[in-house]
């Protein structure tokens, strides 16, 4: 990221300066900003199936993988825009989170002595379905990294140079983010969802109907990484083993947005993304390494969050 | 100790396994390099299952932290291999894990559940990465060199490493130490509150089942001759054992062994045979598990032989 | 020298105050009552005595030492016992392992394990729980896990012992059966401080009475006194 600005002769320095560093933030935060929309959303779509339905569902970021990659072939097989796919991939991944809720995760919750026990036994099968989900993967699509084109242009904003694909991203990020944060706080539906997640005992007697929320939770969670997956095959490449750095970077966000507050994962997202995008700037190998510091750092701090009850 | 009891009361077992054990002993006199190869790997993971058991087991506490401490055994063996001779090293990597347990153990003296395991695992990780970022970018190089040793000596070191462990694991589920750890998993609010040191007993235990982990990693390293931090904290290392255990079962003592012994030998047969489906088999097998065989394939055993031996 | 005392205790979580400036003593023998509506602080108190959690402001002194910021485990060994609001046995260990295990780790110094077997069956039989021995804890009817509690935390050999609630779930005849168990305890000579709801309870068996609400206290002395207290029949009346 080293400029030749500061060599130019024409302006003087104390200007060049100015303009190298407004330039740099500048690209720092809309970098951070379109990384963060991708983050809220994996961390909401998770922190939907743990708050609510109290399922660590590791296999979360197989489900990105799995639109990534049905992106990248309706893409490169089809000719289908990945905008398209969004529309196609969220709905069928919700449906399948729905299934798998209905059948496997329901079946644990029934079947387990107590919510510890539960806790354990729904982790341990989602690492059941990672397995199972990425090896059908690998054998579909080989294991090798894939990528398309995909209004790969420039564009400026304010200097800041971005390829129009992170810029419509960050776009369909933060828009499926904002509905959805309004969805939750104005549809009968989505209050339904909040009180779930806060109290299903009370939520139970006022009427819902605890079972199909927990699988919808579950679907919309499922959902979100329907939403998140083509977005991320828009900017990078993509391999079958991608989905556990996407999930324990949901995990990261949904303890640091406080565990159970979807808000917090919203805001949690952005500002990890943020961090990230700061980190990156100055040691692009260091992002990772950061997340996991901030991570072990909250837990021995402020395990409920910086947002968290 | 309750201990020496067994080999009066229980001569027939105590018998099968000294058989078993010279069995295992005189192996490389009489077999060829590859099924002691073979053997060597089972016992590895033996080692890691029954390891993780000693702690995870009686408290539920779901550790995600093995790989790092195997790996700390892998990079002592990379680091002193040349400075050290053979059996201090495998010492040394057991005792550098045994710190890193302790001290992790001491730090997560409040998280449970959820946040223990994520927090396990973090660990791993950060050292993965962190070790990847430095050696790559201050050293230059990725990946040692580890001395080469015989596959029979390392085969030797291993089994001790294993009977060690297995006379360690047993040791303390008898004694009062296993009692105050079953206290701590059945109810540690009421455990501390009837007397037990519950952060000394957690963080002692996890040190104590990190310790044949590090020792084991240590002489792994010299197999394998090169290591980087992405073969030595390779995750897989942290998932593997908590399947074995949970195959097993962790009821019955014998449960991570037999489960661990038949989960390698079927990893080694799938991913030789078939290469490109184990993990759906591994997955597929977890699955069925979880929702057929909570207590795992020897808890059934266990439970039908109820009786009140403890 | 009472036996328990408490100074200006007080509890804060975040901003709200569970405690407020509690002062209390208990005397040694005692059988000392805490009532109050739910959520005055009775559970709360019992967890700052216990060690279980950190106490806010204020000072808590058993037998004359500071024992506020001492670990649960010590607080145990100095001669403290509680059983909990809702009861938390070793569900999948059994009665005679729940009890036993108390006896064995209950006190500073080493016990011997024929020991620790030898009082766990005299305590069974204390609370009469010596035919069940054998089963698992979560067998066990409600009734019959209260007196297990009372038989485990009296496996650490306390000098004072904590009821949170130890009558709650349980029918009339029952009630009655737990008065009588802790009458025997106090002939024992171990204090008694209870928390309990069951008035019927309180007034019969208790010396003295305190009530808190909304984490202050509000009343104390003997059954009597405090039942015709205008400021305690409000607080419950008002409820």
């Amino acid at each position: 990221m080293k400029s030749t600005f500061l060599d130019s002769q024409q302006t003087p320095s104390f200007k060049k300066k100015r303009i190298f560093v407004f330039e740099a933030i500048l690209n720092i935060v809309i970098a951070g900003l379109i990384m963060g929309g991708i983050y809220a959303l994996i961390a909401v779509g998770l922190s939907l199936q743990y708050g609510v339905g109290r399922v660590l569902n590791i296999s979360h970021g197989e489900f990105i993988m799995l639109g990534a990659f049905a992106t990248w072939s309706l893409y490169t097989l089809l000719g289908v825009s990945p905008l398209l796919s969004l529309i196609i991939c969220g709905p069928f991944l919700f449906l399948l989170g729905f299934l798998i809720h209905r059948t496997l995760f329901q079946y644990l919750r029934d079947k387990s002595e107590s919510m510890g026990a539960f806790a354990d036994s729904s982790l341990l099968a989602s690492f059941g379905l990672l397995f199972i989900i990425q090896n059908i993967a690998l054998l579909i699509w080989k294991a090798d990294l894939r990528g398309y084109s995909y209004l790969n242009t420039p564009v400026s904003i304010f200097g800041a140079i971005f390829t129009a694909n992170r810029i419509v991203a960050l776009l369909f990020a933060v828009t499926i983010s904002l509905a959805f944060y309004l969805f939750l706080t104005h549809t009968r539906m989505g209050k339904a969802i909040r009180a779930s997640a806060e109290d299903p005992m009370t939520a139970q007697v006022m009427g819902v109907n605890i079972h199909r929320m927990l699988a919808i939770c579950f679907g919309l969670g499922a959902l979100m990484a329907g939403f998140a997956g083509p977005l991320i095959s828009m900017m990078y490449e993509i391999q079958p083993t991608m989905g556990i750095e996407y999930t324990i970077i949901a995990i990261i966000v949904v303890v640091l947005g406080g565990l159970g507050s979807i808000t917090g994962s919203l805001i949690g997202g952005f500002s990890l993304g943020l961090v990230g995008s700061i980190v990156t700037y100055f040691n692009p190998g260091l992002s990772l390494i950061a997340y996991y510091v901030i991570f072990i750092l909250l837990l021995l701090i402020r395990p409920t969050g910086i947002l968290g009850k | 100790m309750e201990g020496f009891n067994v080999i009066t009361k229980r001569p027939f077992t105590v018998g099968a396994v000294l058989l078993i054990l010279i069995l295992l002993a005189i192996m490389p006199f009489y077999a060829k390099p590859y099924p002691v190869i073979s053997l060597t790997n089972i016992l590895m993971y033996i080692i890691l299952t029954v390891s993780w058991v000693i702690f995870s087991g009686p408290t539920h506490y779901i550790s995600l932290a093995s790989a790092a401490f195997f790996g700390v055994g892998i990079y002592t063996s990379a680091l002193l291999g040349k400075i050290l001779p053979l059996p201090l090293i495998v010492v040394a990597g057991g005792f550098a894990s045994f710190i890193l347990a302790l001290f992790i153990g001491l730090l997560t003296l409040r998280l449970r559940g959820m946040y223990f395991i994520i927090f396990t695992f973090s660990i791993s990780e950060l050292i993965r990465h962190f070790l990847l970022w430095w050696e790559t970018n201050v050293e230059g190089t990725v990946g040692r060199w580890v001395v080469m040793v015989s596959h029979n000596t390392v085969y030797y070191i291993i089994l001790i490493i294993f009977v060690m462990t297995m006379l360690i694991a047993y040791l303390m589920r008898q004694s009062r130490f296993g009692l105050a750890l079953r206290c701590i998993g059945e109810q540690e609010e009421a455990a501390i509150h009837i007397g037990i040191n519950a952060t000394i007993v957690k963080s002692l235990t996890f040190a104590i089942s990190a310790t044949f982990m590090g020792a084991s990693g240590a002489i792994m390293a010299t197999r394998w001759t090169y290591i980087d931090p992405r073969i030595a904290f390779d995750p897989h290392l942290s998932f593997m054992p908590v399947l074995m255990a949970i195959f097993g079962g962790t009821v019955h003592f014998y449960g991570p062994l037999f489960g661990a012994a038949i989960f390698a030998y079927l990893e080694e047969i799938l991913t030789t045979k078939f290469p490109y489906y184990y993990m759906l088999f591994f997955g597929a097998i977890l699955i069925v598990v979880i929702l057929f065989l909570p207590h795992g394939l020897f808890g059934l055993i266990q439970k039908r032989w109820k009786g009140g031996s403890e | 020298m009472p036996i328990l005392e408490g100074k200006k205790v007080t509890k804060y979580f975040g901003g709200l105050a569970a405690l407020y400036q509690v002062d209390f003593e208990i005397n040694t023998g005692e059988v000392v009552g805490l009532i109050g509506p739910n959520g005055a602080g009775k559970t709360t108190l019992f967890n700052l005595i216990s060690g279980f959690l950190p106490i806010t402001a204020g000072e808590i002194r058993y037998k004359g030492q500071k024992i506020n910021g001492l670990n649960p485990h010590q607080i145990c060994w100095k001669g403290v016992a509680r059983t909990f609001q809702s009861t938390k046995l070793f569900a999948g260990m059994t009665v005679f392992e729940n009890v036993v295990s108390a006896s064995l780790f209950g006190s500073k110094r080493t016990v011997s394990l024929p020991e620790a077997e030898r009082e766990t069956m005299e305590l069974l039989e204390f609370v009469d729980l010596l035919s069940v021995r054998t089963m698992l804890a979560k067998d066990l009817p409600i009734a019959h896990q209260k007196r297990l509690e009372v038989a485990r935390a009296l496996a650490t050999k306390p000098d004072l012992l904590m009821f949170d609630e130890v009558m709650a779930g349980l029918n009339p005849v029952e009630v009655v059966e737990a008065m009588g168990l802790v009458a025997k305890i106090r002939d024992r000579g171990i204090t008694i401080f209870m928390i309990e709801h069951v008035m019927k309870a309180i007034m019969e068996v208790c010396n003295r009475i305190i009530v808190l609400h909304h984490g202050s206290k509000i009343a104390e002395g003997r059954p009597e006194e405090v039942a015709n207290s205008p400021k305690v029949i409000e607080v419950y009346l008002g409820e």
